[in-house]
């Protein structure tokens, strides 16, 4: 049961197709694991739809549907079911080149992995793997911060976040994740701004992690 | 010819194009749509010429990815929204679009003909609803999905009558999910 929703706010931008990539790759996963968020993207979608409906018309050059329909195949693709998430969501396995299995981890540091996904440079993605009971060195943030939950869960100083699970994290919040006991927990984290970590060895590390 | 009076009719021709792979009804989806398109493209900064081959290109998607439209899910203006939504994302950012694990009823669409067609009802009222904002409200909204406000500029689209289509599409999931299981 998913208890921490996209904001109106996100999913107007990635509706309105205004978000940075990173920010679309995060919304896209949580979207395909919540039926919820889908339908409220439906929703907005469907302004979006309004919107096309409504706008005046610019005349399509001569011939131009002639040209496209020489360039249809004789019939539409076969619909493919698509295998189920396993771990990662069909928009993250793209991006990954796999599942989990597939990730090319880096140690950062007291058990904690990561991998940073290539997207344009607006923001930035990154996998994060911890393991049960391990935390992330406690940091703040300078924009929005945004971790959604693959495996296992994590908690905070302000809630529980399980599989599904989106965090917001602004400015204000200075915190420190921590995996619950069991499997590792695994994450897709996207940021708008590089963090800044609270104790010294990480925060000397920072320009080597990238984030 | 107004979409208020036609998203039922649109929503077949859409159903014809991807059963019977119906040029015909693709002739005209393609009258209607592409100079919508077009225009929203160069409403969204891109040139005339641009705009004119990247209409072309989104009708042809809306023709190869025909099967996994959903009346129960969107109107034909939604879906096609989507795909030019993208196409412009692809041009003028030149970013990957990530979009969501597609959730297709299978090689038998199966949705139900009443939930889409209530479907396609609110979604006029919706295009009713838009039309009826005050001008500088509906205006911004116009501009948010022509992609010409920053993402924190963007007002929640209040005063439109999105929870009808929330739920309905919401329904529409809970039916596809109970088929998958």
């Amino acid at each position: 049961m998913i208890r921490h929703h996209l904001s109106d706010d996100l999913l107007t931008g990635y509706s309105a197709g205004t978000l940075p990539e990173a920010f679309n790759l995060l919304v896209a996963t949580h979207v395909s694991l919540c039926d919820e968020c889908r339908a409220r993207l439906g929703a907005l979608d469907a302004v979006g739809g309004a919107v096309l409906d409504a706008c005046e018309t610019v005349p399509m050059a001569d011939g131009a549907l002639a040209a496209t329909l020489a360039r249809l195949g004789e019939a539409p693709e076969p619909v493919v079911v698509e295998t189920p998430a396993a771990i990662f969501p069909a928009p993250l396995r793209d991006y990954v080149g796999g599942d989990a299995e597939a990730v090319r981890w880096r140690a950062v540091g007291g058990g904690v992995r990561q991998a940073i996904l290539k997207t344009s440079s607006a923001a930035s993605a990154r996998l994060l793997y911890i393991p049960g009971g391990m935390a992330v060195p406690d940091h703040g943030h300078r924009g929005t911060e945004l971790t959604l939950v693959l495996q296992g869960a994590f908690h905070d100083e302000t809630d529980h976040f399980a599989r599904g699970d989106v965090e917001t994290a602004d400015e204000d919040l200075e915190h420190t994740p921590t995996a619950m006991p069991g499997e590792p927990c695994i994450c897709l984290a996207v940021t708008d701004a590089p963090l800044r970590f609270n104790s010294l060895i990480p925060r000397l590390l920072q320009p080597f992690l990238k984030i | 010819m107004r979409l208020e009076d036609d998203a039922a009719t649109h929503a077949a021709l859409m159903l014809r194009v991807a059963q019977q792979a119906d040029r015909q009804a693709f002739a005209q989806l393609f009258a209607h749509y592409a100079p919508r398109v077009k225009a929203f493209l160069m409403k969204s900064g891109t040139v005339p010429a641009l705009a004119e081959d990247c209409a072309q290109d989104v009708m042809a998607t809306v023709w190869r990815k025909a099967g996994q439209f959903d009346p129960s899910r969107a109107s034909v203006a939604t879906w096609i929204f989507t795909i030019a939504r993208n196409r412009r994302i692809d041009v003028l950012r030149r970013d990957r679009r990530p979009e969501p694990e597609d959730l297709p009823w299978g090689p038998e669409p199966e949705p139900d003909q009443l939930d889409a067609l209530a479907l396609q009802r609110d979604t006029e009222r919706l295009g009713q609803a838009l039309a009826e904002l005050p001008d500088e409200q509906r205006v911004l909204i116009e501009r948010a999905y022509f992609g010409d406000l920053s993402h924190s500029e963007i007002a929640t689209a209040t005063g439109l009558p999105l929870g009808t289509i929330k739920s309905r599409i919401r329904l529409a999931l809970e039916k596809l999910r109970q088929k998958l299981t």
